[in-house]
């Protein structure tokens, strides 16, 4: 029996595809988590809103669903900014983060969903745009546009969010207040205020991988629960907080992902990067990139 | 007469950063030892190698004739290493009484073999209190404390373990004067008691009146040991400290 | 009080209950009441590792269907087959087993971890566990299992009145259980883990002995509430078994209730247990896992001490 080596070839390429998008969905948990700290089991609640919202309005007017969430940036921003003001005056300020700050963004994450159940049910909703159906072919490769356009943007949003990161003042700002609030206050920074900006930043990615959720796979109100495993897992993996470890670990993810459901069937795809972040924690929990 | 804590050879980095190089150092049973150092110079790096809160990759650390390389840090309080930590950290949902009762509980009562009555711990627990002159607020919790009554909080705490060796870690950083003299006399004490006490403190004057003998850390490196009048005049010393 | 004396008023309350409870002779107020009390030990057990030691726990779920799942085999195993007819509380030994030490060893591979960590890491093995589950089909795979129940039991008659019983039992134990942890060394352990491990190290308290012993328990119990799962459901799929009601109402119960103390949990699981069945009959299960969720963010936010912390403002540890 000869091996596919085109079935694994395509395998590879598409979870590439699924990396790419993996660290859109990812590049907000890696701020919020990776730098400021915040345990926000809650992300892919906001996803799946950003998913919903791009359902609401392609349905309705047909507009692009990665255009729309482009345009709805700014309100994710502004939620995040007063979900982590709420957040900050409720845990951190009084250091009760641990439990009940964890217990906050859980209930948020379920709050979410039922929401969502009660308004829209459990059909899945899927959107229309040109480019969901045709794929590339090259030779007995296939690139399904639906999953090469997420993919790019993705990284484009990635590229973005590391020269923001790096080059600009309050980027570093927020790069060094997870490390050092003190040397922030003498350069008169005020760090709430840039963990604020951040964790908005954090929200805003969001709207975005919401979008790509839905022009990838249609969704339903608990499709976002898969999710809280596979971005802590790539968070972890790339090493807390460094955007380019995060789309290493997300290509990486998407590779193994994409050839267990291949090889093995899509049944197991859940249990890979569940299984991935258990061994990362107990082994390498400073991830593969290690700081 | 045999060394109650001996250092030999001890390194510790992280990543790429030597924290500490080559340390080695012994310490007598009633003892009083001043360990003193610029900003960064590997204390803390130091205690926290000692009590176990880190792990050094090489050389040796040996409690009481023991080799506690590998030990964790409970397991070496209950050998009769206790530390207080520079940043006071008590436990902040139990009472002061109940906050002195772990040690007792969990480390005293381990190394006797034989587990302490309720009545043997209510008493040793009202002792700490009357010592640190906290029998007072014993219900209360420990966000009711002032910065000193923090401190003594911590070293009561220290205390409760029945320690042989006591590492104070910056107790008085931040004190007023009296405040100063409070602490300096409560350690006094303990000393009479026949506790071996390193002290690690940046407060010069408080230093050189309770020191038997004084140890100098310079970026991870051990540079004098002696009399405190004689280190302090070596010109080594004098450099690091000026040069800063 | 003595902890032999409250757990003798703690029995003799649960045998008055079901003394009285016998006189109604609605069925379906066993089957709600079942679940209330199997809220009771969940929340129980979660506070113990959850409430005491300061580690939150998301994978509930997961523990307790480790609990059901093993009946589900066992049933298929030894009594289907009638090579031995497995009575409920050896089921339930078993199960609580089988989840001890899946709780062992989430706590080996993870509790060396900053708490959050930990937390992540329980959501993991949730999904883990039910893909493995979900696979499995021995035990129904994904179409899920039917277990017959028997037409009658022993001591009661009744086989969900028996089932009501088992579950008051467990109830009484695992509360029992929580109030004797509070009250010893352990407990002293525990609220020391929460407050600060280092702090604790240095006071000769052995913290991974301590978690592995929380992480254990806890697992235990939830196992042992999800034994006679199979028997009150009569069908059971992953689905229902992993259903993320259970870990949102074990945490929620216990925060709303109060974490610090054996009396929060019981008091959150009895009031949002009962509110829960009342508005599932009235309006729909949706909208009472809506209400849970809201308590939840409303009272971490409000009253962060849980209702224990509104009745006693000033709620310092008792005596010990």
């Amino acid at each position: 029996m000869s091996f596919p080596i085109d079935l694994l070839i395509n395998a590879i390429i598409a979870g590439l595809l699924l990396g790419g998008f993996y660290a859109a969905v990812t590049s907000g948990i890696s701020i919020a988590f990776g730098i400021l700290d915040i345990v926000n089991i809650a992300h892919p609640a906001f996803i799946i809103l950003g998913s919903y919202i791009a359902y609401i309005v392609n349905s309705q007017f047909g507009l692009d669903p990665i255009l729309t969430s482009i345009a709805i940036l700014p309100a994710f921003y502004a939620l995040g900014a007063v979900v982590y003001q709420v957040y900050y005056v409720s845990f951190e300020r009084r250091g009760q983060e641990a439990l009940r700050g964890l217990a906050f963004f859980f209930g948020l994450l379920f709050i979410t969903e039922v929401v969502l159940i009660l308004v829209f049910g459990v059909d899945y909703r899927y959107v229309n745009a040109i480019y969901i159906g045709p794929t590339l072919h090259f030779g007995f490769v296939d690139l399904p546009l639906r999953m090469l356009i997420p993919c790019l943007v993705s990284l484009l949003l990635i590229l973005l969010l590391q020269i923001y990161l790096t080059r600009t003042f309050t980027g570093r700002a927020i790069m060094a207040v997870a490390q050092d609030q003190e040397a922030l206050r003498l350069m008169a920074v005020n760090p709430i205020r840039i963990k604020r900006t951040a964790f908005a930043i954090s929200i805003a990615t969001t709207s975005l991988a919401g979008a790509f959720l839905i022009v990838i796979q249609p969704v339903e109100p608990s499709v976002g629960r898969d999710y809280i495993g596979r971005v802590f897992a790539i968070c972890v993996m790339g090493g807390m907080g460094s955007l380019p470890g995060t789309v290493i670990a997300a290509m990486l993810l998407g590779i193994v992902e994409s050839i267990t459901a291949t090889f093995y069937g899509p049944s197991w795809a859940p249990a890979v990067s569940f299984g991935f972040l258990l061994l990362t924690l107990a082994f390498r929990p400073a991830g593969i990139l290690g700081r | 007469m045999a060394p109650l804590l001996e250092v030999d050879d001890l390194s510790k980095r992280f990543g790429g950063f030597v924290a500490l190089d080559g340390v080695s150092l012994a310490v007598a049973p009633g003892e009083r030892l001043g360990l003193i150092g610029p900003n960064g110079s590997g204390k803390s790096t130091l205690v926290n190698c000692l009590c176990g809160a880190l792990h050094n990759e090489s050389g040796v650390v040996r409690f009481d004739g023991t080799n506690v390389n590998g030990m964790t840090a409970h397991q070496r309080t209950r050998l009769g290493m206790a530390r207080s930590f520079q940043l006071p950290r008590p436990f902040t949902s139990l009472s002061l009484a109940d906050n002195l009762r772990i040690p007792l509980i969990y480390s005293a009562n381990m190394r006797r073999g034989s587990h302490f009555t309720a009545a043997e711990i209510e008493n040793r627990c009202g002792e700490l209190l009357r010592l640190v002159g906290l029998d007072a607020k014993a219900r209360r919790l420990p966000r009711d404390l002032t910065q000193v009554e923090m401190r003594k909080l911590e070293l009561a705490r220290a205390m409760g373990a029945d320690p042989k060796l006591l590492i104070a870690d910056e107790a008085m950083a931040g004190l007023s004067h009296s405040e100063i003299e409070d602490i300096l006399k409560l350690l006094d004490q303990l000393n009479q008691r026949g506790i071996t006490i390193i002290l690690i403190e940046h407060i010069m004057r408080a230093v050189m009146s309770f020191s038997q003998r004084l140890v100098v850390l310079v970026s991870g490196k051990k540079i004098a040991d002696g009399k405190p009048q004689d280190v302090i005049r070596d010109p080594e010393v004098e450099r690091a400290y000026l040069g800063q | 009080m003595r902890s032999w004396l409250f757990t003798l008023i703690l029995a003799v309350a649960g045998a008055a209950l079901f003394a009285l409870s016998r006189f109604i002779q609605n069925d379906y107020f066993f089957f709600a009441g079942y679940v209330v009390l199997q809220y009771i030990v969940l929340s129980t057990a979660w506070n113990i590792l959850g409430g005491y030691c300061g580690y939150v726990n998301f994978g509930t779920a997961a523990l307790f269907a480790i609990g059901a799942y093993t009946t589900v085999a066992l049933h298929k195993l030894l009594v289907t087959s009638r090579i031995y007819p497995m009575s409920m509380p050896e089921l339930i030994v078993i199960g609580g087993a089988v989840s001890a030490v899946v709780g062992l060893g989430i706590g080996y591979l993870t509790l060396r971890l900053r708490g959050a960590f930990f937390s992540i890491a329980t959501l993991a093995l949730a999904v883990v566990i039910q893909t493995i589950i979900t696979n499995w089909d021995y035990v129904g795979g994904s179409r899920g299992a039917y277990v017959i129940r028997p037409p009658s039991a022993p001591l009661v008659g009744s086989y969900i009145q028996y089932l009501f019983l088992v579950m008051l039992v467990l109830a009484v134990i695992s509360v029992a259980v929580a109030r004797l942890i509070e009250r010893s060394r352990l407990g002293y352990g525990f609220a020391t883990i929460r407050d600060d491990e280092i702090a604790a190290e240095a006071s000769g308290v052995p913290t991974l002995r301590l978690k592995l012993i929380a992480t254990t328990l806890s697992g235990a119990l939830m196992g042992m509430a999800g034994a006679p799962l199979p028997y009150y459901v009569g069908y059971l799929d992953p689905a229902s078994g992993f259903n993320l009601a259970y870990a949102v109402n074990s945490i929620a119960m216990p925060v709303i209730g109060g974490t610090t103390t054996w009396i929060g949990p019981l008091i959150g699981a009895v009031l949002l247990g009962t509110l829960q069945q009342w508005v599932t009959v009235t309006i729909s299960s949706a909208v009472s896992l809506l209400i849970v969720g809201l308590l939840l963010v409303g009272f971490v936010i409000v009253a962060p001490n849980g209702l224990v912390g509104l009745v006693r403002p000033l709620f310092v540890r008792g005596k010990g």
